[in-house]
């Protein structure tokens, strides 16, 4: 069910899933830039379905063997070709032979271990030759962010984040107290970064980009003004955050409050959150 | 160079801004056209952008905003059909918090802001509460101000004030008023901090700046006032402190002032009476240099206004003790503000005394008491130099006598001439000419002595010279009319009791004897008259009671008079002096003084022998002289004579033939007064006439020897109407020849080749002529004495 081109194509191969026609269907970016849309599946479900193999125009096709793969991979772009497999599972569909007409096998992974997302970054990819997407539950502690920071007799803010861990569709509820203004600001921006590294030990390779880039305040503020924050996730594409995914890859997210001065100098203060996912209510 | 430059930089920013806003404009209504909720807010967010310019003053970046605030109209209402559509507007109100500049993200937050709220699916409080919120994150002044200002605008029919569709649970005004409170203070921080934004050498500039953009924070107290669930209550406990605190706070001169200004007339009067106390506490507390003086005078002239316009609300006025609250705030004010120019204080003054006026017409002693502490406030500096604090004096001392339209009342305030001591010369006078006026205008008699000698103090600057140094700058014009005031004044000065009257009158000839040469000529002659009509008075009266015991007697008050009149000598004014001797003979005349009316007329000759020698002066003179002298009666055969004689002799003398002539024919009537049967002695009437006969006939020959033309004829027939009198009269020394013969020369000499005709003669003939036709046709005796005549 989740192979889309594992075969050399002298005969058309088609794979439907079971439960294809109300599965949900995701958008997936492809190298190209076009978007697909692919069956969204998540850890432990049963991926079942069938296969048919069809020779060209009436063509024998003669075979080793059909088997269908199931595989977990971490792909580095620097590192072009050489796949990590986490995961493999093989079903063995048929003995070697020859097939003279159209021909269907049925299939089935049942609880099927698939413990890393689906992700698309700068550097790695890591896919499931099928689209994963895990859900977690709400975290059970999360706390706010809440920091005092400054540089000495020029500048001391204090801000606040509502938590330090936001679902892709949440809300960041926050402020920034003044405390303290000499220097003359001229705007304030909320980033949100994302840190991706792939490799390991000395071929460790980090890629930082900004996501988002969000003003939150016009103008010089003085002694105490609070200014409030309200940013909402659902328009920026993010993912959830992976720690150390089979020791080949981290992603991290970043909030970055950063203030500009009118000769443009730029002060700023970078804290993690962690983005997960959270189970769609509908 | 660098201002126009400037000024043309800003003008081609403002093209651009307006073009690029008409740009996404246009994008933003095809999108609205089709429905196109993301092009709509792409390009909204994008047209809003260009307000993020901070090249624009405030004057130009208005004229952007509002072109912005015309769009964002158009936005509103697709918004609003956007909802009706299916869009829940909560959905429209996170959607639009996408936009990742500010500025335009909370214009579209406002504007979506409003059709939530108009939508009621959320309590317009909270909605309200989370815009005003919100809005902080634009801490630029100007950006910032026309932001909340929209805000306030498009907000300010949706407050869920009382009986509002709007309206929420029990504390809604509460909510209403939190919202409105809040953003009025928001505003004003940023107001008050514009000025310290950019170099200090466009402090000015920016100054002219805020004060343009002044409105906008005012509006949110005007928003206040129109919250109806507002109740005097809510205004003393709530709005005012809130409001208060604010003002106080900034520490700012531009804002404290105007801002106190606004509360003051944006709140109804009453409010302010029942507060007057919160109010004006906060008065001490503003920065130094606020015009706190012009503050208080709007304030005070607010409720003297309020205080005029029912009678209902007085018992209040009484109830808070609005005077005495008023009086201590400006005393404090006065004391705290030492450098305070001394207009401000007078300023102040003027504006409690108004407010008193209004409000305690009957409290004279307040007026006093305010015009006492303002006299504490300049005594110790001397006159004053500053013209505006003297007009403002005026107007303070002005305004007694205009509210009680009686000087009598003035006078009662003891406070009232120690002002005076400060005014310069010319507002003295100023000043005294509104006193004069208000008198004059009001009728107002003035019946004591006392009083009158204390309006002649207060007054005194039209008087007499103040000090020695004669204005350079003296004008006739303003000077003959200051006098003639004076005399109308002193003609309004009356008592029925004489002797109350002789006082007023010695203490008038007191105070303008020491007027000066030039004040005399105005001043005497009403005091003259006036005390002739005393004199006139006492005549009517019984004899007994204006016995000689009396002071009031006739006799004295001519003594009196005869002192005025010479003092006129010293100006000289001889004309006028013989006049008001003559007047005054006359008078004695008729209170059977023989000898006082001898006294003036001897005067009068003495002045006309010495001091006239003008011609026609003397023409003129010489005429009173007879008149006068005619009508008299009490004088002795030798008295009568003497003078008679006299006038004779000067009427012989003067200069001029036609003159003599008349003059001479005029003293016929000396002799002949009807009535008086000892007194017509015709023959010296005849002689009198021949005499002008003989000299109208000099005069002709000497015109015709130098001119060759003749004014005589004149003459003639005038003496011609002279013996028709005396014949009608029945003077026998007049016979019908005589007349004849005179009808007979004039003839002559009007058909005369040498004569030019003389229309004038001709007609005055003709008319005479026909007298004596008409006496003729009347039948009876005069007809028959008439008849011969051809």
């Amino acid at each position: 069910n989740y192979i889309i081109g594992a075969f050399k194509p002298a005969c058309n191969i088609s794979i439907t899933f079971s439960d294809g026609k109300t599965r949900k269907q995701v958008p997936l970016k492809k190298e190209n830039g076009k978007t697909v849309m692919v069956p969204l599946f998540q850890s432990q479900e049963n991926i079942a379905g069938k296969i048919s193999v069809e020779p060209v125009q009436g063509k024998k096709v003669e075979h080793n063997g059909i088997k269908i793969e199931l595989l977990g991979q971490i792909e580095m772009y620097f590192d072009r070709g050489n796949f990590y497999d986490f995961t493999s599972l093989v079903r063995e569909l048929d003995v070697p032979g020859e097939i003279y007409e159209r021909k269907t096998y049925p299939f089935e992974f049942s609880t099927v271990e698939m413990p890393y997302e689906t992700y698309n970054g700068v550097n790695v990819r890591l896919r499931y030759v099928l689209k994963v997407r895990n859900y977690t539950p709400p975290p059970s502690i999360n706390t706010s962010i809440k920091m005092e920071v400054g540089i000495e007799d020029c500048l001391h803010i204090e801000f606040e984040y509502n938590k330090s861990k936001y679902h892709l569709k949440d809300v960041i509820i926050g402020k920034i107290y003044f405390l303290l203004v000499r220097i003359k600001i001229k705007n304030m921006d909320l980033e949100i970064r994302r840190r991706e590294s792939t490799g390991s030990g000395a071929n460790t390779h980090v890629e930082t980009e900004t996501l988002a880039k969000f003003e939150l305040m016009d103008g010089a503020p003085v002694r105490g003004e609070s200014i409030p924050i309200r940013l909402f996730l659902s328009p920026y594409e993010l993912t959830p955050t992976h720690r150390n995914i089979n020791n080949k890859f981290s992603v991290k997210y970043y909030l970055n409050l950063v203030l500009v001065d009118e000769e443009d100098r730029r002060y700023f203060k970078q804290q993690e959150v962690t983005i997960y996912r959270l189970a769609d209510t509908s | 160079m660098m201002i126009p430059d400037g000024i043309e930089d800003e003008d081609k920013w403002l093209t651009a801004g307006i073009a690029g806003l008409q740009q996404n404009a246009f994008y933003m209504h095809r999108a609205l056209d089709t429905n196109n909720l993301k092009d709509a807010l792409k390009y909204s967010a994008q047209m809003l952008s260009e307000l993020r310019t901070s090249r624009l003053s405030p004057h130009k970046y208005y004229e952007l905003y509002m072109r912005a605030f015309d769009e964002l109209r158009k936005l509103e209402m697709f918004f609003r059909e956007e909802t009706k559509r299916g869009c829940s507007t909560i959905e429209l109100y996170e959607l639009v918090q996408h936009a990742g500049n500010i500025l335009p993200r909370l214009y579209l937050l406002c504007t979506v802001g409003s059709v939530y709220i108009k939508s009621k699916e959320a309590p317009a409080k909270d909605v309200l509460k989370d815009l005003v919120e919100m809005c902080r994150g634009i801490q630029h002044p100007v950006r910032g101000l026309f932001l909340r200002s929209y805000l306030s605008q498009v907000t300010k029919d949706k407050l869920p004030d009382i009986g509002s569709e709007y309206e929420g649970d029990a504390d809604t005004v509460m909510d209403a008023l939190e919202f409105v409170l809040q953003n009025f203070t928001e505003m004003n921080k940023l107001w008050v901090r514009m000025q310290h934004q950019g170099p200090a050498r466009e402090k000015d500039k920016r100054e002219k700046e805020r004060n343009e953009l002044r409105d906008l924070v005012g509006k949110n107290l005007h928003v206040l006032s129109q919250i109806e669930g507002v109740d005097l209550e809510m205004y003393r406990d709530t709005v005012l402190p809130r409001v208060l605190e604010q003002v106080v706070n900034c520490k700012d001169e531009l804002a404290q002032y105007y801002l106190m200004d606004c509360i003051i007339q944006v709140f109804p009067d009453e409010y302010h009476l029942q507060t007057l106390e919160i109010l004006l506490s906060a008065c001490p507390q503003l920065q130094p240099a606020v015009d706190i003086k012009t503050m208080l005078s709007r304030l005070m002239e607010r409720l003297s206004n309020y205080a005029a316009s029912s009678a209902e609300v007085l018992p209040e006025f009484f109830h808070v003790e609005a005077f005495a609250k008023l009086s201590n705030a400006i005393g404090q004010v006065i004391e705290a503000q030492v450098d305070m120019p001394i207009v401000g204080a007078v300023t102040l003054y003027s504006s409690l005394l108004t407010f008193s006026l209004h409000v305690h017409p009957d409290r004279l002693d307040y007026v006093d008491q305010i015009l006492g502490a303002c006299v504490g406030k300049l005594s110790g500096k001397g006159k004053l130099e500053d013209s505006k604090a003297t007009k403002q004096i005026v107007t303070l001392l002005s305004a007694p006598l205009e509210k009680y339209n009686d000087i009598e009342t003035v006078l009662k305030l003891s406070n009232y001439p120690r002002f005076m001591e400060y005014l310069d010369d010319g507002t003295n006078k100023v000043m005294a000419n509104v006193i004069i006026q208000s008198i004059l205008k009001n009728k107002t008699c003035i019946s004591t002595a006392d009083k009158v000698e204390a309006l002649f103090e207060l007054i005194k600057g039209l008087i007499k010279d103040l000090d020695e140094n004669l204005d350079d700058e003296f004008d006739e014009e303003d000077f003959n009319e200051e006098q003639s005031s004076v005399a109308r004044l002193i003609q309004m000065l009356y008592n029925d009791d004489p002797e109350e009257m002789l006082k007023i009158i010695c203490t008038v000839k007191k105070h303008i004897l020491s007027g000066g040469t030039k004040r005399l000529p105005f001043t005497v002659p009403p005091l003259i008259f006036n005390s002739l009509k005393l004199v006139r008075n006492l005549q009517g009266q019984d004899e007994s009671v204006s016995g000689d015991e009396s002071s009031a007697n006739p006799k004295k008050l001519f003594q009196l008079l005869n002192q005025t009149i010479e003092a006129l000598s010293t100006v000289p004014a001889s004309e006028l002096a013989l006049r008001l001797y003559l007047q005054c003979a006359e008078a004695a005349n008729d209170s059977d003084l023989e000898p006082v009316a001898y006294e003036f007329f001897t005067q009068a000759y003495i002045l006309y022998e010495e001091e006239i020698s003008d011609s026609k002066a003397q023409v003129t003179a010489i005429h009173l002289i007879i008149g006068t002298l005619q009508r008299m009666h009490i004088f002795g055969v030798e008295n009568r004579d003497t003078l008679t004689h006299k006038a004779t002799g000067y009427s012989a003398k003067l200069l001029k033939k036609p003159d003599q002539c008349r003059a001479v024919y005029a003293c016929s009537h000396l002799f002949w007064v009807e009535d008086h049967e000892n007194n017509k002695d015709g023959e010296r009437v005849l002689f009198c006439l021949k005499r002008a006969l003989r000299i109208a006939n000099a005069a002709q020959q000497m015109a015709n020897a130098t001119r060759g033309s003749s004014g005589s004829v004149m003459l003639f027939i005038e003496i011609l109407n002279k013996y028709l009198y005396f014949f009608e009269k029945g003077n026998s020394h007049i016979t019908l020849d005589s007349i004849q013969g005179l009808i007979e020369l004039i003839t002559t000499e009007m058909q005369s080749e040498t004569v030019t005709p003389d229309p004038a003669a001709d007609a005055f003939f003709a008319s005479t002529l026909r007298y004596i036709q008409f006496q003729k046709d009347k039948g009876g005796a005069v007809a028959e004495k008439y008849e011969p005549i051809k």
